[in-house]
């Protein structure tokens, strides 16, 4: 029997039966559009993380109290000025330091106002290790600082709610009750990390003698994060090595006390996240694979159904010259082709999956560019067709193996 | 064409072993046209199988245009079945879901034969179903069934047919047509075996092997 009369044959026999057929193929088809989905929402996911941690710069360590995490707002901070001025000078692998103090406050601009805006005491440095952009102005600059100027560098959320399409620079904005001049806005970030877009900078100088009073637990020179940039990646380690033993010294920790800070190091933190979010990925495409085994098993199933229903035209097909490998093929290709429309419908159903989960993304503020990875494709479907020729094998097995004058007489 | 030699059959049912067939010694000529006739359970379709290379014999010699069937394997014998032997059922077996046509080209299908279209209406027409192609056998009397079934069986240009009480499930008129189909056929110089209860059907031929009790009884 030539190889394209087992296809037809096989396929006819599909034909024949339309709605078992398509029914049986939902099985491995919803099994394969969760598996799709999962993969290419999960590359998406792996992408806007990697975007993330890229417009943080690398080589950043950041140093914060130990109870919280990077923002440390509002956090009883054990970290000071002095603290970063002494990283700054006594550690070599470090190129800058930017301490950074931050409170809640209301800031008001024309008939604009938002509460609970986190302003942020920064000097010159900050732009330098954050990588900051400028789409108006300028950043906050040594001269502010020294001179305690009452300026201010907008995050593009805020520019953009206080002051629409107009340009900020210049006009001034009250925070906290005081008069600030805008002096710049910054670049949008996107849904980033540091929530820049929303915050508001000003000098640290300012920031101690106008805001510092709002903050729990300041002592007037206390800073909430200090970001430090190390001379280069190779030398991020030996930085934090230094600033734990600077920071360690100057507050007196004894051997065997636990730090009272956190030095953080990006590079880790992403690894971190990367994995963790990897491993996420991997259970849900194992939950999501697990439906194409029950789909798998719903062939075999039918298949089985499908011997024994068809008992005697296997033995009339065995009379008029089939052979044990004809009838074999036959089946196989049945649950091979059941599985592979399954998987090929399944990766279009899991695009559009997709695709719908993107535009709800849009409208919710976010950018998911997916991207359907080739390998993805491949991998569903070869899984699929491979489940199917398993789970077709041993109904296959059974037709070819039945003895022709049984199953002819077969009611 | 055919010699049978002292082939016994046993069929086993659990613990009880079932002597079907008990020593039967034959031979049939090429062109001839034989029926077989015997009471139920006489053995018939049992002896109808081994010369058909459906199944295999207990013990005995089958030779079948001088090939020793009874020593060959499954695969060879699907091929004798294909090649050799053209079969036709008292209920006709033909695929219920196609076509008369798609039913008549199953043979050449497994023969991996090309132009099997061409063939397959060629032998229609011979059985005068010209006009009933693309029906299917739902579709088609009983008379006609079995001519489907026939032109199935004449297909791969085969060297005998055997037919299994073709004209069981058929009322007296279409037999007679059926068995004119036969008769024709033999003329033509086709060997054919059929089985049949009824004697004015058995007339059809020249010669009658009778079976009693897996035995021939009679032979004229
Ligand atoms: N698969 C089987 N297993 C056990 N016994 C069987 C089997 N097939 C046939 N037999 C027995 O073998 C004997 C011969 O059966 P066979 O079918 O050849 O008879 P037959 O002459 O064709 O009868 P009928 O005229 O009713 O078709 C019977 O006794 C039957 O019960
Ligand atoms: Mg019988």
């Amino acid at each position: 029997m030539k190889l394209w009369d087992c296809f037809s044959t096989a396929l006819r026999a599909l034909l024949s039966n339309k709605l078992r057929s398509i029914l049986t193929m939902l099985g491995i088809l919803i099994g394969v559009a969760a598996v799709i989905s999962v993969l290419s929402l999960g590359s998406a996911q792996a992408a806007i993380v990697e975007e993330s941690f890229a417009t943080l710069g690398s080589n950043l360590i950041y140093v914060t109290p130990p109870e919280l995490g990077m923002s440390g707002v509002g956090a009883q901070t054990t970290l000071t000025l002095e603290d970063a001025q002494a990283i700054a000078q006594n550690a070599p692998s470090v190129r800058n330091v930017a301490p950074m103090a931050q409170t809640y406050a209301q800031v008001v601009a024309g008939g604009e106002s938002l509460s609970n805006t986190i302003i942020a005491g920064v000097t010159s440095k900050a732009q330098v290790v954050d990588n900051y952009g400028m789409a108006q102005g300028s950043f906050i600059t040594d001269f502010d600082y020294g001179a305690r100027s009452r300026v201010a560098v907008l995050g593009s959320e805020v520019a953009n709610t206080l002051f629409g399409e107009m340009d900020p620079t210049g006009q001034s904005v009250r925070i906290g009750g005081r008069q600030f001049q805008v002096s710049g806005v910054l670049e949008s970030r996107g849904t980033g990390f540091g929530f820049e877009d929303m915050r508001v900078y000003i000098p640290l100088s300012t920031f101690y003698t106008t805001l510092a009073t709002a903050q729990v637990g300041s002592r007037g020179d206390s800073v909430n994060m200090i970001s430090v940039q190390a001379k280069s990646g190779d030398l991020v380690e030996s930085a934090e090595q230094e600033i734990t033993d600077i920071l360690r010294v100057r507050h007196g920790l004894r051997e065997g006390e636990d730090d009272d800070f956190r030095v953080l190091n990006m590079a880790s933190v992403a690894a971190q996240v990367t994995q963790v979010l990897g491993i996420l990925q991997l259970v849900l495409a194992g939950i999501a694979g697990i439906s194409l085994l029950v789909g798998g098993i719903g062939i075999m199933n039918i298949m089985l159904v499908s011997v024994t229903e068809r008992i005697r035209e296997i033995g009339l097909r065995k009379a008029v010259g089939a052979k044990r490998r004809d009838i074999l093929i036959q089946f196989l290709i049945e649950a091979a082709t059941l599985s592979f429309c399954g998987g090929a419908l399944g990766v279009g159903l899991g695009w559009i999956i997709v695709k719908i989960m993107s535009v709800i993304a849009t409208n919710l503020g976010f950018t998911l560019s997916v991207t359907l990875p080739g390998y993805a494709i491949v991998l569903a479907v070869g899984v699929a067709i491979f489940i199917g020729l398993i789970s077709g094998l041993y109904p296959a097995v059974r037709a070819a193996r039945l003895d022709p004058i049984e199953s002819l007489r077969h009611e | 064409m055919l010699e049978l030699e002292n082939i016994t059959k046993v069929y086993k049912a659990g613990q009880t072993e079932v002597p079907a067939l008990r020593g039967i010694s034959c031979r049939i000529e090429s062109g001839e046209m034989v029926s077989i006739i015997g009471p139920s359970g006489s053995g018939k379709s049992t002896l109808m199988n081994i010369i058909g290379c459906l199944d295999k014999p207990t013990s005995g010699k089958y030779r079948l245009e001088g090939v020793e069937v009874d020593k060959l394997n499954d695969d060879q014998l699907a091929e004798i079945r294909n090649k050799k032997i053209g079969f036709v059922f008292q209920s006709f077996n033909l695929l219920s879901r196609t076509t008369a046509l798609a039913n008549v080209e199953l043979p050449l299908i497994y023969g991996g034969a090309s132009n099997r279209r061409q063939r397959a209406l060629q032998v229609l027409e011979s059985v005068g179903l010209a006009h009933r192609v693309t029906h299917r056998p739902s579709e088609l009397a009983g008379g006609e069934q079995q001519r489907v079934a026939i032109a199935r069986a004449l297909v791969n240009n085969p060297s005998l047919i055997l037919a299994d009480e073709p004209t069981g499930n058929l009322d007296t008129r279409t037999s007679q047509e059926i068995m004119s189909i036969f008769k024709k056929l033999n003329e033509q110089g086709m060997t054919i075996v059929l089985v049949t209860h009824e004697p004015d059907i058995a007339a059809y031929t020249r010669r009658t092997i009778k079976l009693r009790d897996g035995q021939i009884e009679a032979s004229e």
